[in-house]
Order: C-alpha cells, then sequence, then structure tokens
C-alpha cells in the first residue's frame, strides 16, 4: 500500500467556513395502498386486524400481502385473527424519528399476533416498565375510539402486558 | 464455462466524517489510485462497474451517471448497480460478470459515498427503510431495526453484550494501523458499555457513524492479469441472496440470506468446510454484533458461537480465523457502498503481503468478505484466493 | 383471483401520505472552490486546461474525464462568450406560468472548450445563437461565492 492516502477531511468548523449550495428537495407522496394494504387498513379502522390465507403453504399472511411471496401465488382467503400476540423482539429508544434525544423511551417491538403462525408486524408496546419487557411476553392491542380512527396503523395506539399490565 | 477473473490493483481515499471534496473527485482519486497500482491507464480499461447506495444519501439525483466520468467512465460500457449495504461487496460480483462472461478483459470497479452533505443527518433518507403504508406512521428510527435485530440474535443465544462490544473494542483496535482509518481508537469493553444508550441494547459504540470516501479495484481476465503481474489474486467464487422485506416475519437472529449468498461462492471456491479452508474473514460490520452474525450466516462457526470465538482471540488478527483484521466499519468507516470495496480491497492486499501495518502474521491464501444491506435482506459474498 | 382488479369506488381507496424529509449542503470542494472565491473577489474566471489533450474546463474540475489525469494548469479566461445554444421558459420547474418569460443559454467562454448554462438577460429578440456574450456580475457586496454571483449575460 503506498503511504499518501488522498482526502480532504473537514472538522464542523472548517465546514462552516468551506463554501457551499444548499438544496431542500420537495419529495412529497401519497401512496396508493394497494389491494392488500388497503383492506387491512380498513380492517384496522374497524377495529380488526386481517390476515390472508395463502392456499399453498397454509401460512397465514400478516401483515397481508395480494401475492404469497415464497409460493409466488396470488391469495385472497382474508381472516379475521385477535388483537393479541407476542413479543418476538423489542427496543428501548432514546430516539425519536429524526434522532432527537428524548428522555421517555419510545418501545417499537415487533409482535407475531395469534393465530398468524409467528407473522407480525412493527408496531409500538405501551403502559410497560420497559425493565419489564420480555422476548415472549403476552400482549394486546390498545386500539384509539372508533370516532378517531382513520385506516392507518396508528388507529391501534399501542400492544400492551396481556395479564393486566406490568 | 466462466473465465478465471483476478484482481490487480487496489485503491482508495482516507474514510472521513465529511469530505470537503466531491463525490466525483473522491471516485476520481480511489479509481486512479487503483489503475496505477495495477499499471494501466484509462485506455486499457473495458469496462466500469460502480457501486453506491441510495441517491438520496449523497443527494444527487441518478448518483450512478453523475459519478460515472469520475470512475473512469467517459465513452465506456458504464453499469451502476445497488443493493443497499451489500452493494460494496456486490461490486465483485458485478465487476466479474463482465470479465468471467468473456465480454470485457479488464474492469475497473469502483464504489463512493458522500454522506455527509445530508444536514445535519440522513436521518430523512434512512426512514424510507420503513414500510411507507404500515410503518412509517409510527415515527420509526432507522437505529430501531438493528435494536430488534440484536435484542433478537442475543436474546436466542442468551449472549451477553460484553462479549458483543469485544468487537466493536477489536475493530477499532484494528483501525490504529489503518492509513484511511476514521475511527480507530483503542477503547475497551466498559468504554463501550459506559456509551450513550441510542435504542437499547444498541449503545453508540456498538456502531459506526455516517462517512464520506471512495476505493477502487482493477479486475482483469487470465491472460492480462499474468502479463501485468507475477501475483494476481483471483477471485474464486461470488454469490448474492435477497430474503423478504417483510422482515417482521422473519427471524432475525439468523441471517438466512447471508448463508444462502455464500453457497454460491463457497461452491465455486471448492469450500466444503469454512471454518477450515477459509484462512480470514472481512464481514460487514456496521455494528459490532453484525459481525458476528455475518460470521454465523458465513458458516465460518456454528450458531451462536461467533461471540465464543471472540472471546476467545480466535478473530483476533494473530488468531486462527482473523475477523475484519482492516478494521472494518467500525475501525476505518461507513462510506456504505465503498466499505464493501475497501473489504475486497484489504483481501487483496492481506493475500498479496501488502496490509503493512495490519498484515496477518500466517500463511495467507483463501479469503472471503461480505456485505448486507436494505432491510437486513441482502447478502453478497465474494470468496478470493492467492 | 387476479392480483390487479379495478377499483370503482373512489371512496374505495387509502392513501398514506408521506415525504422525504432531507436537506443538503454540498461543500463545493477543494477544486471548485477557488474558482468561486475569485469571482467573488475580483470578478474573474479562470478555467484549467487538461496537460494531456489540452481541453480547457470551465468551471474547473479536478480531472480530465476523457485522459482521467489531474489538471493543475490555470488558465484565465475572459467575461465573455458565444452563446452556443438558448432556450425561453415560459413555465417554471413546478409548471407555473412565469410572469416573464426567461432565457437559459449555454455559454462557452473565450479560450473555453466548455459551455456552462446561465441566465440570458434582456428581451428574447435580441437573443441569436452563436452571438456574443458577455458576463454582467452582481455588485461585490452582494457576491457570495457561487454561480448567482453572475447576473446573467448580456447580448455583447
Amino acid at each position: 500500500m503506498s503511504k499518501e492516502y488522498p482526502g480532504n477531511p473537514l472538522n464542523s468548523k472548517d465546514f462552516k467556513k468551506a463554501l457551499k449550495t444548499k438544496y431542500v428537495p420537495t419529495a412529497e407522496y401519497a401512496w396508493s395502498a394497494g389491494h392488500a394494504i388497503n383492506r387491512f387498513l380498513t380492517g384496522l379502522k374497524e377495529g380488526r386486524i386481517l390476515g390472508i390465507k395463502c392456499r399453498s403453504c397454509e401460512r397465514i399472511l400478516v401483515p397481508p400481502r395480494a401475492f404469497c411471496e415464497e409460493c409466488f401465488i396470488s391469495v385472497d382467503e382474508w381472516v379475521e385473527l385477535k388483537d393479541t400476540g407476542t413479543v418476538n423482539t423489542f427496543a428501548i429508544s432514546y430516539l425519536d424519528t429524526m434522532a432527537n434525544r428524548i428522555k421517555k423511551p419510545l418501545l417499537p417491538a415487533v409482535i407475531e399476533i395469534d393465530g398468524a403462525g409467528g407473522n407480525g408486524f412493527l408496531h409500538m408496546l405501551g403502559e410497560v416498565d420497559p425493565k419489564k419487557i420480555k422476548i415472549g411476553m403476552k400482549v394486546k392491542a390498545v386500539w384509539k375510539p372508533a370516532k378517531d380512527r382513520k385506516g392507518d396503523i396508528t388507529d391501534i395506539k399501542y400492544f400492551k402486558p396481556a395479564r393486566g399490565g406490568v | 464455462m466462466p473465465r478465471r477473473v483476478a484482481m490487480i490493483g487496489a485503491g482508495m481515499t482516507k474514510f472521513m466524517r465529511r469530505a470537503n471534496d466531491t463525490p466525483k473527485e473522491m471516485a476520481f482519486e480511489a479509481s486512479k489510485m487503483a489503475l496505477d497500482a495495477a499499471g494501466l491507464e484509462l485506455k486499457d480499461i473495458e469496462s466500469v462497474a460502480l457501486g453506491t447506495a441510495p441517491d438520496a444519501f449523497d443527494g444527487v439525483h441518478m448518483k450512478g451517471e453523475y459519478l460515472s466520468d469520475g470512475a473512469g467512465s467517459f465513452l465506456k460500457p458504464y453499469t451502476r448497480s445497488f443493493v443497499g449495504g451489500g452493494t460494496g461487496v456486490f461490486t465483485g460480483a458485478h465487476g466479474w460478470w463482465h470479465i468471467a462472461s468473456g465480454m470485457f478483459d479488464t474492469c475497473l470497479v469502483v464504489g463512493e459515498e458522500k454522506m455527509s452533505s445530508a444536514h445535519p443527518h440522513p436521518q430523512g433518507a434512512f426512514l424510507t427503510i420503513f414500510d411507507n403504508l404500515i410503518e412509517r406512521n409510527l415515527g420509526p428510527n432507522l437505529v430501531w431495526i438493528f435494536a430488534l435485530e440484536m435484542n433478537r440474535y442475543m436474546t436466542k443465544h442468551n449472549i451477553k453484550k460484553e462479549d458483543i462490544a469485544r468487537v466493536s473494542v477489536k475493530n477499532k483496535g484494528n483501525a490504529l494501523d489503518h492509513p484511511c482509518a476514521q475511527l480507530g481508537m483503542k477503547i475497551t469493553v466498559d468504554d463501550v458499555l459506559n456509551s450513550e444508550t441510542l435504542a437499547w441494547p444498541v449503545q453508540r459504540l456498538d456502531i459506526s457513524p455516517t462517512s464520506d470516501g471512495a476505493a477502487a479495484f482493477v479486475l482483469a481476465s487470465e491472460e492480462v492479469a499474468k502479463r501485468v503481474t507475477d501475483d494476481p489474486i483471483w477471485i474464486e467464487g461470488v454469490g448474492w441472496n435477497v430474503d423478504t422485506t417483510i422482515w417482521t416475519n422473519r427471524d432475525l437472529y439468523y441471517p438466512k440470506y447471508v448463508e444462502y449468498a455464500a453457497r454460491m461462492p463457497y461452491k465455486m471456491a471448492g469450500i466444503h468446510n469454512p471454518p477450515k479452508d477459509i484462512d480470514f474473514a472481512e464481514p460487514y460490520d456496521p455494528f459490532d454484533y453484525k459481525e458476528l452474525h455475518h460470521m454465523e450466516g458465513l458458516q465460518l462457526c456454528r450458531k451462536g458461537e461467533a461471540p465464543i470465538l471472540t472471546r476467545e482471540g480466535v478473530t483476533a488478527r494473530d488468531g486462527d480465523l482473523p475477523t475484519c483484521p482492516s478494521g472494518g466499519a467500525l475501525g476505518v468507516g461507513n462510506p456504505i457502498a465503498a466499505t464493501g470495496v475497501m473489504k475486497l480491497c484489504e483481501l487483496y492486499w492481506q493475500l498479496r503481503g501488502e496490509a503493512g501495518k495490519r498484515q496477518i502474521p500466517k500463511d495467507l491464501r483463501t479469503g472471503v468478505a461480505q456485505a448486507w444491506g436494505d432491510l437486513m435482506q441482502v447478502g453478497t459474498v465474494v470468496v478470493m484466493r492467492r | 383471483m387476479a392480483v390487479l382488479r379495478k377499483r370503482n369506488r373512489r371512496e374505495d381507496q387509502i392513501f398514506v401520505e408521506g415525504n422525504i424529509p432531507m436537506e443538503y449542503l454540498y461543500t463545493v470542494g477543494p477544486t471548485l472552490e477557488p474558482f468561486f472565491r475569485k469571482l467573488k473577489d475580483k470578478g474573474e474566471f479562470n478555467g484549467v486546461k487538461c496537460g494531456r489533450c489540452g481541453t480547457v474546463y470551465v468551471p474547473p474540475s479536478l480531472f480530465c474525464e476523457a485522459c482521467f489525469e489531474k489538471m493543475t494548469k490555470n488558465v484565465k479566461l475572459p467575461s465573455k462568450g458565444i452563446l452556443e445554444s438558448y432556450t425561453v421558459a415560459h413555465y417554471d420547474h413546478l409548471g407555473e406560468p412565469l410572469s416573464k418569460p426567461e432565457i437559459w443559454g449555454l455559454i462557452r467562454l473565450d479560450g473555453a472548450d466548455t459551455p456552462f448554462v446561465h441566465r440570458i438577460l434582456g428581451d428574447p429578440k435580441n437573443v441569436e445563437l452563436g452571438c456574443q456574450v458577455k458576463v454582467k456580475l452582481k455588485a461585490k457586496a452582494k457576491r457570495t461565492g457561487s454561480m448567482n454571483d453572475i447576473d446573467g449575460f448580456v447580448p455583447a
């Protein structure tokens, strides 16, 4: 390896002094939810968690999708699932979405929905002491009141421990 | 029957927290260095394969085309590949196709990233990793994904944070011997365990921060390689694999996509017993636990065994299976696509005995590099041999 | 059943809104910084010449893309040149009509081989392909070291 390596690093002070151009892109989107998620989100508005069954591998797919990615066939057998599940994994986050430090941690978790053979989705935990969360813990959805639900993942406020809270 | 492909020269820029140099300039510097090392001029290059991660990181649309002139592609057959964080090692496969297919005799392979233009940080771009329909409205942060995967891995195998922290200590220490390193430092396990908790179990010293940099190498057919050097290093195998983006339906404790990606080059290179047949490894280590996770996916040890090997010093530079002798992403820096290319360059320099203070003190014949990307779903693996 | 099906009722559709919140500060880099500082402080242009093929680039680049060599030979250039091409825009980049049409041109300074984009000032009637143009700079106090230190080019 040769001795001299190219590159002109700047410390934060030099960065402020360096000549720069600024650009703030406007990138705004309205994504159509598509065939499967449309129905899933409508289900959430109705206070229900829906899954879809693949007739070939018989997996219950949640979040639902229009095709089974393993069998590569379209699927349409909708099933209503319970709104309870198990914590597959969780984190205790002191960062919010834009990486600002927060004092009261956010508790993201992957929740395996009961009846879906281990399949589930990302959501938040609430009404729980972070130190007491365990992988394998049973949880139940806490819903927004019906009038406040609009067909979004946040129609479920969070999942709380199933047996009376910890 | 694919033709044999050799690496005949490599180069890279410093990896920096924020570079004054523009992305094109960094691509040029790394490319030029690789050409000079190979003793070639631009006219000798028949094709160019460039890897770079999302346009949003550098903030330049159609980044592949933007970088092309800095990657020596003026009026040449040029392609850009992108598989998230797996891109850097994937460029080895991407370049390999050009020569192995018989279409070209030489290929310049480049990786570049400049993440410091995103101000104050690229979080806005990172957020797009989450599902736009059912995840983004939860207000997630990129670190959550790694924290969730790390927790699952630790809990499944009952691994203590101390053993994971050892990887950060090892790699940042190794990087002190790398002239381009951004993050080489001497730290202890306690330093890692006492560092700020970002999203438990991830703490500040468990991760590599954003970086700017570029790296490049030159590939050649056997005929050209033997004309140009006495010591070509062969790309013996390439592999790549993708798992579903529906990451919440997978068990995150084990990277199947790395195992499947590794099967391809292991078959090509006649590797039947990876821990025995492979002398050293450069798995992707943007987080300390990922080195362990990936070692297991690469079949370098059994599931859950990687932390034990680390604790026992097996993965130290003077151990039986030196892992990330370069200092890895944790120590050298992580300009996403350039990191993987840096790892391939490290295999090259180590196999040629040119790694200077980082040189592994044992006879080396076979090395493996691996990278991983997107929603923990892409595995890319390259095996190189002297 | 087919995956794609026509939705007949608009109220059936759920749209999820979002954005990609980014802000970029691009360093102009060690090659362009001296160019912009000279423009700001002295109101002058310099290009750079490839030692191998002789191509003169302005604004300057670190390397000649054809020869793949570093360029270090600075060339002082006049503040005038040729209008290689131009267009008259009637809508802005968001598709909104402009109150006054804007003229955008490709200007190649005398002695340079590469043109660059900038505004052409004045009435479109006075602009002709291939005509001579000269720079109109902003007042020194208003210059910051960017392409906008140039107000535009006027037909000479």
